[in-house]
């Protein structure tokens, strides 16, 4: 039994600079990028006086001609193509209002359905007004049985070729793009029928939760300090973390010296 | 109180985590989340305090208004369940009630933040403002938590009021321990003005402040009692249930535990039923983490106001 009090640090992020040497451009909106008007203008930019504006707060990039700038913290924008993780709020005569931390609520229409109850689904079609359809196109998305939900911002998710992984420690995640992601227990067998439409309700084991509530806990230490999400730096956190105990991750000292071996990890990878 | 969706498979993913002893981030049945607790945040007041429960993202704020979607108020926050309160007390002269002449009195005010989830927006956050006030004129209606004989300045004329201000700023789960933590430093950080009373030929009385802005009387907080929460899941109890166990627990028993041990007063909340045993565990297990529970808080108090009133002051930029 623990009960552990303490006096409130000024929380720092760690130093972002290290191993970078462009700064990055910040601007607010309202900033001007550029008074060049042979730019194209991508997101989060629009041209006003000639001049081009940033209309959301975050970091211009650059790719050739293009200019856009990348929101900081933004509600989910739904993709064509992305893979979301949703929790389904509503059921109406015809469609599924979905919760996927957008703007509004998006729509799960039962004709663009295998199996009914899903929760796990690909973004067929953005509307105007940002409500974003999504439909589940195989049997490998579905409804979701046991497991952790954890929600993070969406600009944390990286953008990969698969968004299902699953992880050597045990245990399976998958990263939705809108920041929802769900941690579960790797099932044993693929199951090619029903497809996850009756939930495995049967108890977990120990070891298995364990894997899972250490993916929990590095998660959410790399999200506090902003670290970008996929399946390297989650594994390389999981093991970093394997020295402490579980519920001494959450404990902030700890969250920071196993993002900090993990981030010392990824740049060795990298460079 | 702030509520949660969740599936059916992840309820039964918690339940069955809970009678392993191991809850989803790791800790066991009877372990906290992380407490920071900060004294003197508020300037005017008489005393105040702000503690903070489990991890802050610092990201994940409530900025934007996000339309309700017909009616349905299950509304999934983006943090990992947090919990914060900020406790002001300012001290007023008064008069004393009519059947306590020699004692002055505690008054509670609970404001639920619409900062804290959207579902306390207007006047849905003033039933739980009310349950949790009333909840702490309970506690403190004993003669030991509080000694009131301290706050009288002339019997049946002048007395002190302690207006004990309550503001929920994030609901993460487990909210009646956190708010009397948050109390019970806030009294610990109260300084009362010293008065004397001065009586002249005619028998008019006259209230002298004294002239020395740091010279003041202290509440002593040691029996002040501190809530335990211990909601059942399943067939055991959790401690500090965050806002998704808490959404599986269909009843909780709150005990109000003194320093040593001592069971002020206790309630159940909750729609469920609870049979005599395990009324009983979970009454034992209160008192063994109140225990703990006042023993901390008691250390953190005074490590923090041993550094003096130099120490860098973090505050809510921090």
């Amino acid at each position: 039994m623990a009960v552990e009090m303490r006096l409130p640090v000024a929380r720092k992020l760690l130093s972002e600079s290290v191993g970078r040497d462009t700064k990055k451009h910040l601007v607010v909106p309202g900033d001007t990028i550029t008074t060049d008007t042979g730019f194209m203008r991508g997101h989060g930019t629009y041209m006003g006086e000639e001049k081009l504006i940033a209309s959301v707060a975050g970091s211009v990039e650059r790719v050739n001609k293009l200019i856009c700038v990348k929101a900081l913290k933004t509600r989910y924008n739904g993709e064509v193509g992305d893979i979301v993780v949703g929790r389904i709020t509503e059921v109406q005569q015809k469609r599924w209002k979905v919760e996927t931390n957008s703007r509004l609520d998006s729509v799960l229409l039962l004709s663009s359905m295998n199996l009914p109850g899903g929760e796990l689904a690909e973004v067929q079609a953005v509307f105007s007004d940002g409500a974003v359809s999504l439909h589940t196109r195989s049997l490998k998305y579905g409804k979701l049985g046991q497991g952790v939900l954890v929600q993070v911002s969406p600009s944390l998710v990286k953008r990969q070729k698969t968004h299902f992984h699953d992880l050597p420690c045990g245990a399976s995640v998958i990263l939705g793009n809108n920041g929802f992601i769900w941690i579960y227990p790797t099932p044993e067998h693929k199951e090619e029928d029903a497809g996850g439409f009756t939930a495995n309700l049967e108890p977990v084991s120990l070891a298995d939760r364990e894997v899972i509530s250490r993916l929990r806990n590095c998660i959410v230490s790399l999200v506090t300090q902003r670290m970008m999400l996929y399946d390297t730096s989650i594994l390389y956190c999981y093991e970093a973390s394997l020295p402490h105990q579980i519920k001494d991750l959450l404990k902030p000292e700890i969250m920071e010296e196993v993002v900090m071996e993990t981030r010392q990890r990824l740049l060795e990878q990298e460079g | 109180m702030a509520s949660v969706a969740l599936s059916e498979a992840e309820k039964v993913y918690i339940v069955h985590g809970v009678q392993e002893d191991l809850r989803v981030d790791g800790r066991g049945c009877e372990d906290y989340r992380c407490v920071e607790v900060e004294t003197d945040v508020v300037s005017n007041t008489s005393g105040s305090a702000r503690v903070k429960l489990g991890i802050e993202d610092p990201s994940q704020t409530l900025g934007g208004h996000l339309p309700r979607s017909e009616g349905l108020l299950t509304f999934s926050k983006s943090h990992f369940g947090h919990t914060d309160i900020l406790v002001g007390v300012k001290a007023e002269m008064g008069t004393p009630k009519l059947e306590k002449a020699n004692e002055g009195y505690l008054e509670f005010f609970v404001d639920c933040s619409a900062n804290a989830t959207p579902e306390f927006e207007g006047r849905g956050g003033d039933d739980l403002g009310t349950e949790i006030a009333n909840t702490l004129y309970r506690i403190f209606n004993n003669k030991s938590s509080v000694d009131l004989k301290s706050l009288c300045i002339s019997p049946r004329e002048h007395c002190w009021i302690l207006y004990v201000d309550v503001l929920l700023l994030e609901c993460g789960g487990n909210l009646f321990d956190t708010i009397c933590i948050a109390v019970k430093a806030a009294l610990f950080n109260t300084r009362i003005p010293r008065v004397r009373v001065l009586e002249d030929e005619e028998g008019s009385k006259d209230i002298e402040l004294s002239d020395d802005p740091y010279d003041c009387i202290r509440l002593s907080v040691e029996n002040v009692p501190c809530i335990v929460t211990l909601c059942k899941i399943g067939y055991r109890h959790v401690v500090d249930a965050t806002l998704q166990e808490e959404a599986c627990s269909l009843a909780s028993l709150l005990v109000s535990v003194t320093n040593t041990g001592v069971v002020t007063c206790m309630r159940k909340v909750g729609k469920g039923s609870l049979d005599p045993e395990s009324i009983f565990e979970m009454m034992e297990t209160g008192k063994r983490v109140g225990k703990v529970l006042h023993a901390s808080l008691q250390s953190v108090l005074h490590k923090e106001e041993s550094l003096g009133p130099k120490r860098p002051k973090v505050g809510f930029l921090g």
